[in-house]
């Protein structure tokens, strides 16, 4: 990838002899507008991208990556404004074109590939003409790329290029008729359409299944490529940056921390900072067995409507241990806890617990059932009552399952408090005010507070930075060894898996695939779809994808997806 | 059969099924209105036996149950009775049928709501889109002072200023909207100047804030910004990109005011001596026409109901996950 980029810098040295980089940003400032005044998001912070260099910026979130992204294209969110510094594109000056300058850029040479391409989107047009929009705006292409192709006619041959299932149609859809890893191709179709010079790829995969992910990735990358296309990759998984640039930025706290060519920058990370994000991937807990059992799902079938999503799933968890369920999205994980909590009645099939049945229908199970398992949810923001104080937040399963007095339940909360490593300062505070680990803990808490033997997690870290992930699933760990608490750990995240479980259990299409002790799953032979889960598992090592690409003979199981 | 259909079949069901209710509504409430139409028409001096004489004439001595269900059967064939006005205790019957005096009063209304929505709504929508496009420029802010002034104001208050200025001060326009069956269309027209004026004063500022709201809210969507990143204009992404997506609030919101423009503007027929439905329907509470109450109010009903269904048929088509489903 290399050898190309200095290429076409060599190539197009003709027509950019006073621009030696497509994006020069020296010193930018940006502030953003919250609580009625202006805080520093950007402080700043220089990029230099060369043409067809594809450049990674990592951190965690709030450490200012899209907003440096889309400040590359000269744009600035609502409520956030670019105060200070230079930023140029090919020798121009983004921060002194008007409007119409900038628009005449944005969606011809330069393109940006979002995050949620669900939300990205407009609901109320089919995909070919929001792929060919920017392109159709930016009139008659004189690239010659494109040939004497027609703008549609293109359009066709890039979904064709990104693997599309059914590139002459495919465009005929609505947004919503299409699967995520689709139309997060689509979108980075659309980004190509005009063939521009720079595409900024914000967080391009992270909303999609790792199985999903490694199609889209060497879509992305081989498209990149063969258009000679510089890129911007804003990600916090650093093992998919590795497979996507030249070069990796770092960035924390809105400035630059190092920057080094990708190797090198993954052999040897000179900060700390950049040190910590590298090891967290490292925790990893001793299984252990337990023949002890405390949850049993016997021949479970379950469905929503008409749609069936379980079949006959057995699940076995032991207690005081951790089962993680792992599966890709719509593979009936989050449905197997909506069972056994009881919020989906199953249509058969039994769930035991401390060796009883429990009833099937929410209504039907006693206060002391209901007690005993506990939730935690994916988004914590969400699972809170956003006009609720963390007391009362706390508080309430306490009132509810244990009918402490007023002191008791004070005395309570703040123990609770002190075991998720919070202090009494959060009493009073409304989950607005908490950063989103600390959200997180609070949820744990209030799973806490019922003095529960099973608690159910749900995509628990899936939303957190890494970092925030090491701490909560730390923390998990501990009060595990504490309380002897068996967890159900839903995840699709294999790092989580190895980080937590003591037993996995590796669900597809609503069916149990195999089940067992965590290194007998991790360690071949596999089934053939846990082999694809586990083989999709993005790697630190920058050749990682394309062994596998080179491996996987049998690709359109994943192409079509 | 494509699922759309399905959801519009089944709303019209329930449309049909919620105008039945609101007729039993109607029937009962009508039924507790104080006072008898006998007592009432045949006066103080009359005897128990004329009294119930002249109820029976009119069956209402007959149980409720009974006279409900004569009452809703006739009325689905379009019957809705003989209007019990006319009749006196002389025994001469120059009474009408509710038909004969609803329909021309009803066509009024219909006409002048007509007009006024044909002025009121696309004024609304380009106001209202102008605004969110201009969003926070002066043009906004003269756009939101000036609805807010008029829908702030009541309507009867409204309509004397403007009668004030374009037929007092400034004779332009007639203050007297006095039409009837003969009145060529030219001449219609120009009467009822002043009081679709008045409504259209009245209903645009609603409209306009909804229609500016609903675009104003998409607007921070991500594929807002993706269609910015896309290189498009101002007006392209408030068109193209916002206003496809916002149709079911704003339908709602003109579906509303429309349905005022038919059951809500007896004030300002009052004020223009307009022979509109409204005045017919006060004029019958006050003298006890209970057919022509009973017809009117089902006319009502009927008008929300069927303007909010077209509202929800616009939501459904104009939402494409319901028009293509997976």
């Amino acid at each position: 990838m290399m050898s190309s980029a200095d290429n076409v810098v060599a190539d197009t040295v003709s027509n950019t002899m006073d621009n030696e980089y497509l994006v020069d940003m020296r010193g930018v400032h940006i502030e953003g507008f919250s609580d009625e005044q202006w805080h520093p998001i950007i402080n700043g912070v220089d990029l230099q991208l060369k043409r067809g260099q594809v450049m990674g910026l990592i951190g965690e979130s709030g450490a200012g990556k899209s907003t440096l992204g889309l400040a590359a294209m000269g744009f600035a969110r609502a409520g956030c404004r670019i105060c200070g510094g230079s930023i140029h594109f090919d020798g121009i000056d983004l921060l002194s074109a008007t409007d119409a300058e900038k628009r005449k850029l944005w969606g011809g040479r330069m393109t940006y590939v979002a995050q949620s391409a669900a939300a990205a989107f407009n609901p109320a047009h089919r995909l070919i003409d929001q792929t060919i929009e920017s392109a159709t705006r930016a009139g008659a292409r004189s690239d010659t790329s494109s040939g004497g192709m027609n703008l549609h006619e293109d359009a066709v041959e890039l979904y064709r290029a990104l693997k599309l299932p059914d590139p002459e149609n495919i465009g005929q859809r609505y947004p919503h008729q299409v699967s995520g890893g689709q139309l997060q191709r689509v979108m980075t179709a659309m980004a190509m359409s005009p063939r521009p010079d720079l595409i900024v790829f914000d967080e391009p995969t992270t909303a999609l299944d790792v199985t999903t992910q490694v199609g889209v990735l060497a879509a992305m990358r081989e498209i990149v490529d063969t258009y000679n296309t510089a890129a911007i990759y804003i990600t916090h998984d650093l093992a998919v940056v590795a497979q996507m640039a030249d070069v990796i930025k770092v960035l924390r706290y809105g400035e630059e921390v190092e920057q080094a060519q990708t190797r090198e920058m993954l052999s040897s990370p000179k900060e700390a900072y950049t040190r910590s994000l590298w090891s967290v991937r490292s925790l990893e807990k001793q299984e252990a067995k337990n023949d002890d059992e405390i949850l049993r799902l016997e021949n479970i079938d379950a469905a929503y409507g008409k749609t069936k999503v379980l079949h006959d799933v057995s699940i076995s968890v032991p207690r005081g241990k951790t089962v993680a369920v792992v599966g890709e999205s719509g593979s009936g994980k989050s449905t197997a806890a909506r069972v056994i909590t009881g919020l989906l009645p199953q249509l058969g099939g039994d769930v035991i617990f401390n060796g009883e049945s429990l009833p099937v229908a929410l209504a039907n199970r006693s206060t002391a059932q209901l007690q005993k398992i506990q939730m935690i949810y994916q988004m914590a923001d969400t699972a809170m009552n956003p006009r609720h104080t963390i007391e009362e937040i706390i508080g309430r399963p306490i009132d509810f399952y244990l009918g402490l007095n007023k002191s008791e339940r004070e005395q309570r909360v703040y123990e609770l408090l002190k075991m998720i490593e919070l202090d009494e300062t959060f009493l009073d505070r409304l989950p607005s005010e908490l950063s989103g680990g600390q959200k997180q803990r609070v949820c744990i808490a209030r799973a806490l507070a019922a003095e529960p033997e099973l608690i159910i997690c749900d995509e628990v870290t899936s939303a957190l930075d890494q970092i925030v992930q090491e701490g909560i699933l730390k923390l998990l760990l501990k009060l595990q060894q504490e309380f002897n608490i068996s967890y159900l750990f839903i995840t699709h995240d294999i790092a989580t898996v190895k980080a937590i479980a003591d037993q996995i259990v590796v669900m597809f299409d609503g069916k149990v695939v195999e089940q067992g002790m965590k290194s007998e799953i991790l360690n071949p032979p596999h089934p053939e779809y846990t082999q694809l889960l586990l083989s999709s598992v993005p790697e630190m090592d920058p050749d990682w994808l394309t062994r596998l690409l080179n491996e996987q003979s049998d690709r359109a199981e994943i192409m079509n997806r | 059969m494509h699922p759309v259909l399905t959801t519009v079949l089944k709303r019209v069901g329930l449309g049909v099924v919620t105008l039945i209710m609101v007729s039993a509504i109607i029937f009962s409430s009508v039924s507790l209105l104080p006072g008898d139409f006998g007592e009432s028409v045949l006066g103080q001096a009359a005897t128990e036996e004329t009294v119930a004489a002249f109820r029976r004439e009119l069956g209402l001595d007959e149980p409720a149950i009974k006279r409900y269900f004569n009452w809703l059967g006739a009325a689905v064939k379009g019957d809705f009775g003989t209007s019990f006005s006319g009749r006196s205790a002389s025994g001469v019957d120059r009474s009408r049928s509710v038909a004969s005096l609803v329909g021309p009063r009803l066509y009024n209304t219909l006409f002048l709501a007509g007009i006024t929505a044909l002025v009121a709504v696309p004024l609304a929508l380009i106001l209202g889109l102008t605004a969110a496009l201009y969003r926070n420029s002066f043009y906004d802010r003269s756009v939101n002072a000036v609805t807010l002034t008029t829908i702030a104001t009541p309507e009867f208050f409204v309509a004397y200023i403007l009668i004030l200025l374009l037929s007092s001060l400034w004779p332009i326009f007639p203050s007297l909207a006095n039409i009837d069956a003969s009145t060529p269309l030219g001449e219609r027209l120009y009467r009822i100047t002043l009081p679709a004026l008045t409504l259209t004063l009245v209903i645009v500022a609603h409209m306009m804030r909804m229609t500016r709201a609903a675009i104003i809210n998409l607007l921070a969507s991500p594929y807002i910004e993706m269609a910015r990143l896309k290189g498009a204009s101002r007006s392209e992404i408030i068109l193209k990109h916002a206003l496809p997506n916002a149709w079911a609030p704003i339908a709602t919101v003109i579906a509303f005011n429309l349905a005022f423009l038919v059951v809500g503007v007896v004030v300002v027929e009052v004020v223009f001596v307009y022979p509109g439905i409204g005045q017919l329907m006060v004029d019958a509470v006050t003298t006890r026409d209970i057919p022509v109450v009973q017809a009117c109010a089902l006319i009502f009903a009927a008008t929300y109901i069927i303007l909010n269904l077209i509202a929800d048929i616009i939501g459904i088509v104009s939402n494409p996950r319901l028009l293509h489903p997976r």
